[in-house]
């Protein structure tokens, strides 16, 4: 009834290879975005802007890095983390020693920098496999924290080794630091996760998408029909920290204001991990339910129980929200293998019906 | 001289390091051998083990009677998990399960500090703690407490790989790593199975809980010691109760000597990550781990 | 998984972030959120402190009704140790509850998330040793308050103390001397200081990283330990690191009375689970340990009252006695705020004014209960780390720690120019223009 497929016709090839080709669904995704854009800013206050919509943006475009490498191209990795901080580090060394550098350039060059890195490590995965490779990839994690803390460069000698990202602005509008407001920092990570997707989703559906995916459904077979593991996987490494760099730079200059290697530990890159798995492999939109799902549950099991004053000890609210949260994640596991994402699909299916089933 | 005997004396503690390792790398092996299953849960159930151990001991209970209780705890865990979890998994991808392994961990993680609370707990089960001195002016230590931890792994591995070889359920929990269709056509339960080898797992949990809890107390940073297993997982392979052994005491060792004798030049603390630098150029040359099953790939 | 159960999750969501903007004006009341971590790895030091604070801010509401009779309102926020976190809890409460006058952060990585952030809010971050060194210099930092003494200035301490013990400064020339610490920022804190020391005495020292995620393993900084012999071990450690290093070197038959902890790497949680072999272990301190003292009878009438946070046999600690110190220092902050602006509930911009013209002199602290407890401080406008910082050397006895020294001053000639440098450069990356304090 209120979701309808039939009755649309295509009558030319762009019409039929279109991003959205239901006039339904791009009505809706331009309308979250307007929303997202017009009046969220608007009607958000200072905590939910800065401390709940922010970082799950931010999160959300790490997911849909690691989504790529691991929902489409089949490659577990657990240094999300270490790509982050690889975007992080650079980008500060870019906007620290380059100042004329516009922000947008710097985070984009930060995730470059952290795309190098990432096909530096991406390397071992043409011979290790699975669970093997994923383990592999914790060298990745483990030895470029260590790099960013051990050298002395990459923080410009600081004496307390946890430098402060610098202020930027955009248009005369202060979108980096700490005295930038809220919306501003919003609307600027927002306008990365809009572009971001659109590339991921225009990646994904294309050539190299496919041939990623080819290489994640079997690997023997993809290369015997011509795709290079080589190129694809390295492609898919380089991408996937690309997104990760640019997520990390974003989480120290628009978040948390400093650059420090303990917020990239190894516990982000499983939070990262749980988001894809939880949002669903091997779709764009999964991303973000799954950074928002995750990032969010412990926030809002932590704020349920001080907002309605219950008297419970913190840590006790911290062992019940552990406990949820992990009794959650195997719930969803369970129920729904494949993720948030494909709830939503069946939302859409249910829509197609609703409200007469019959 | 002295520098030999020196060189000697972190190789053996980097090796009696290594048998800790391995004692937390043993659970993860029995439990993917037997169920695919790679389970993230066994750092926080060697912390969870520990907790309880340690919390009846506090209540004045004879440490027998504690130990019999933690098993039981442990075996009551398995169970739990086998029905509310893995029972409803099967046959999902191995991520899938992995994923799930991590949500049971962070459950577990608060469980056990809702019952237990988040103090340190010392403990102490009376393993010598004294050291040796051998060789000229005592050049050489041996930690007496290393060594009764890698006796009592080693004790621990022997008793495991009796119970595979010669009783009736080691028989089938190989028969169930060999192959699952082919165990449950001859009729071996595979929830069971399951049961019993998550209950093992969490038996080799306690000992490492007790072991490593006798030398930090017991406190949450024991779920982290989880971390220091993986490189020896990979290095030794998933499926190989040899291959944690072998590869814990190559980890144990080869990072002690490395942050010795290699990290000064790089600025120290290497050992973070060198355990799984090694571990990666080993797999470089071979994919599936040292003992690993050779992995066969059909289109 | 059907539509109903979705909905019905989706809800649970919902409610779960529902109602974070409804603060309740309350503006008769001083609202003191602390952003505590009890859980987690650092929670066995976390929990002592947190309890600290909140006593203190119970018992001065009990017994006076408040602050010049405006109670405190204390609320806690689990942060873990988390920077994400930290910062999240730091935009939750700030402007809760009328505004908090105060924030705790409890972390080095959070209070440096936090500072500037706070500075553009106004409101004062109290970081009672540890945060930013430099923040000592009030003309750049105005909302960073890190009395009543710095990493940088508690080195130089430390090292007076082992001069002392070893017969004058002269004595340290061509000694070698270990430094054991955590890998983190933190850790490497005092290490430009030390460097300085190493040149001006005349000595050398070895560097010990320990990394954090292997932070129970330091078998290999043992060994080494072990063949070079270092004269003295000092540590900067936090966490399940303490024990373990402690543990380490009574293995290595490291003798305890020479091996050092700073102010964060001796307490309850760090020798209790070593054992007898803990004995003899030292630590630095800026408060005085155990129940003797006038303020705990106020603090037992509040047990006594079930009002307690904590259970009456666990309160006397290093960690709790220094969580008391923060709550009476931000009490005696509120009254000089008062003092000015008015018996009634402040604001986070009253607050630094009260920080900043903190004087408790000996006889303050008398009045107090507190003495042997806490040091006196003068803060200034152009000193946020306070007159004469200085520090106490602890011992570890088996069964509690004992204070073993009088007040050890610190080197602030040297490490005063160290501050205003590092300072100076950080406002010069942050264009910020240092306020005049004369």
């Amino acid at each position: 009834m209120f979701y309808r497929e039939a009755g649309i016709f295509k009558t030319s090839y762009a019409s039929d290879q279109a991003l959205f080709r239901i006039p339904l669904d791009r009505l809706f995704v331009i309308g979250v975005v307007a929303a997202a854009y017009l009046v969220v800013p608007f009607v958000g206050d200072q905590y939910w802007l800065g401390s709940i919509l922010l970082p799950s943006l931010i999160l959300s475009i790490a997911a849909l890095g690691l989504n790529i490498l691991t929902g489409y191209c089949g490659q577990v990795s657990l240094g999300t983390g270490a790509f982050m901080a690889a975007g992080a580090f650079m980008a500060y060394k870019f906007a620290s020693n380059i100042t004329w550098l516009p922000i947008p350039v710097v985070i984009v060059l930060g995730g470059l920098c952290a795309a190098a890195i990432g096909v530096a490590f991406g390397l071992p995965s043409l011979r290790i496999k699975g669970f093997y490779l994923a383990v592999t990839t914790l060298a990745a994690q483990f030895f470029l924290l260590w790099l960013f803390q051990k050298i002395p460069w990459f923080v410009n000698y600081s004496i307390a080794g946890v430098p402060t990202a610098p202020p930027r602005e955009i248009f005369g509008i202060l979108v980096t630091g700490a005295e930038a407001s809220p919306a501003a920092r919003y609307l600027f990570v927002l306008t990365f996760a809009v572009v971001l997707a659109l590339v991921a989703a225009n990646l994904v559906r294309g050539r190299i998408g496919r041939t990623w995916m080819a290489i994640r459904d079997m690997d023997i077979a993809a290369e015997l029909i011509g795709i290079k593991p080589l190129n694809t996987k390295l492609s898919a490494f380089a991408v996937s920290s690309f997104y990760c760099g640019v997520a990390g730079a974003l989480w120290s200059f628009c978040y948390i204001n400093t650059v420090e290697a303990s917020a990239f530990d190894i516990f982000r890159s499983f939070m990262v991990l749980f988001m894809v798995i939880v949002g669903g492999l091997g779709s764009i939109l999964g991303s973000f339910l799954g950074a928002f799902f995750i990032f969010l549950l412990p926030i809002g099991l932590n704020n349920a129980v001080t907002t309605f004053g219950l008297p419970i000890a913190t840590e006790t609210i911290t062992y019940i929200e552990f406990m949820v949260f992990g009794a959650l994640i195997v719930f969803f596991l369970i129920v729904e293998p494949h993720g948030l994402a494909r709830l939503w699909q069946i939302v859409k299916e249910k829509l197609r019906l609703w409200p007469f089933p019959y | 001289m002295s520098e030999l005997w020196f060189f000697f004396e972190v190789l053996l503690s980097g090796m009696f390091a290594g048998t800790m390792y391995s004692l937390v790398a043993l659970g993860f092996v029995l439990i993917f051998k037997a169920s695919g299953v790679f389970n993230f849960a066994q750092g926080t159930m060697v912390l969870f083990a520990a907790l309880c151990f340690v919390g009846f001991l506090e209540m004045g209970l004879p440490m027998v009677v504690a130990a019999l209780i933690a098993i039981a705890i442990m075996v009551a865990w398995a169970f739990t998990v086998e029905r509310l979890v893995l029972r409803h998994l099967v046959n999902q991808e191995p991520i899938i399960l992995f994923m799930a392994t991590i949500g049971v961990s962070f459950f577990l993680e608060g469980f056990g500090e809702f019952i237990w609370g988040g103090d340190v707990h010392p403990l102490n089960v009376g393993i010598p703690d004294d050291a040796w001195f051998v060789g000229p002016d005592g050049a050489m230590m041996i930690q007496q407490f290393d060594l009764s931890a890698a006796v009592i792994a080693g004790l621990l591995v022997t008793v495991l790989a009796l119970f595979f070889h010669y009783t009736r359920i080691g028989r089938a929990l190989r028969a169930v790593a060999d192959d699952h269709q082919a165990a449950l056509s001859v009729g071996i339960p595979l929830n069971q199975i399951w049961v019993i080898v998550w209950s093992v797992a969490g038996f080799v949990a306690l000992v490492a809980g007790i072991i490593w809890g006798s030398r930090l107390g017991v406190q949450f940073s024991l779920s982290i010691v989880a971390l220091k297993a993986l490189p020896v997982l990979i290095l030794g392979g998933f499926t190989s109760v040899p291959g944690a052994i072998v590869g814990g005491l190559i980890i144990g060792a080869g990072e002690k000597l490395a942050e010795i004798y290699i990290g000064p030049f790089f600025g120290g603390a290497i050992e973070e990550w060198f355990a799984y630098v090694l571990a990666m150029f080993f797999l470089l040359f071979r994919p599936q781990g040292l003992f690993g099953e050779r992995i066969i790939e059909r289109v | 998984m059907s539509i109903r159960s979705l909905t019905l999750a989706l809800a649970g969501a919902a409610i779960g972030l529902a109602g974070l903007a409804g603060a309740a004006s309350a503006a008769d009341q001083i609202y003191i959120p602390n952003l505590v971590y009890k859980t987690g790895p650092y929670g066995p030091s976390g929990t002592p402190v947190a309890h600290g604070v909140a006593d203190y801010l119970a018992m001065i509401n009990m017994r006076d009704g408040g602050v010049n009779g405006v109670p405190i309102l204390y609320e806690e926020c689990e942060t873990g140790y988390k920077t994400d976190r930290g910062v999240e809890c730091y935009d939750r409460v700030k402007n809760q509850n009328g505004g908090a006058v105060v924030i705790n952060p409890w972390s080095t990585g959070i209070t440096y998330a936090l500072i500037e952030k706070a500075t553009a809010d106004k409101i004062p971050i109290l970081s009672l040793g540890y945060g930013r060194t430099s923040a000592a210099d009030g003309r750049v930092f105005p909302y960073v308050f890190n009395f009543p003494s710095t990493y940088w200035n508690q080195a130089t301490a430390i090292f007076k103390y082992i001069a002392d013990q070893e017969g004058g400064f002269d004595k340290l020339k061509g000694k070698n001397f270990g430094f054991v610490y955590l890998d983190h920022p933190y850790g490497k804190e005092p290490i430009p200081t030390l460097d300085i020391l190493a040149e001006k005495y005349g000595f050398t020292y070895d560097k010990y990283p320990v990394p954090p995620a292997s932070m129970t393993e330091q078998k290999s900084i043992w060994l080494q330990i072990r063949r070079s012999k270092p004269a003295y071990v000092i540590m900067w450690g936090w966490g399940a690191m303490n024990a373990t290093a402690i543990t380490e070197a009574s293995n290595v038959k490291y003798p305890m009375d020479h091996f050092i902890g700073n102010w964060w790497a001796a307490a309850e949680p760090d020798v209790v689970p070593v054992g007898e072999a803990a004995k003899g272990y030292k630590g630095a301190t800026f408060n005085g340990v155990g129940t003797d003292f006038a303020v705990y009878k106020d603090i037992n009438a509040l047990y006594d009252a079930g009002k307690g946070t904590w259970s009456k046999d666990q309160i006397g600690g290093v960690l709790y006695s220094r969580g008391l110190v923060t709550g009476a220092y931000m009490v005696e902050a509120i009254k000089v705020a008062q003092a000015k602006f008015g018996n009634r509930a402040i604001t986070g911009e009253e607050m630094q004014y009260g920080l900043e013209n903190l004087d408790l002199d000996a006889a303050k602290i008398a009045k107090l209960g507190l003495t042997g407890l806490m040091p006196p401080v003068k803060v200034t406008c152009d000193n946020h780390e306070g007159q004469n910082p200085a520090i106490l050397i602890q011992q570890w006895n088996g069964k509690a720690w004992e204070i073993k020294s009088d007040w050890i001053a610190a080197d602030t000639a040297l490490v005063r120019p160290l501050i205003e440098q590092d300072a100076a450069q950080y406002a010069k990356e942050n264009n910020i223009t240092p306020r005049s304090c004369s």
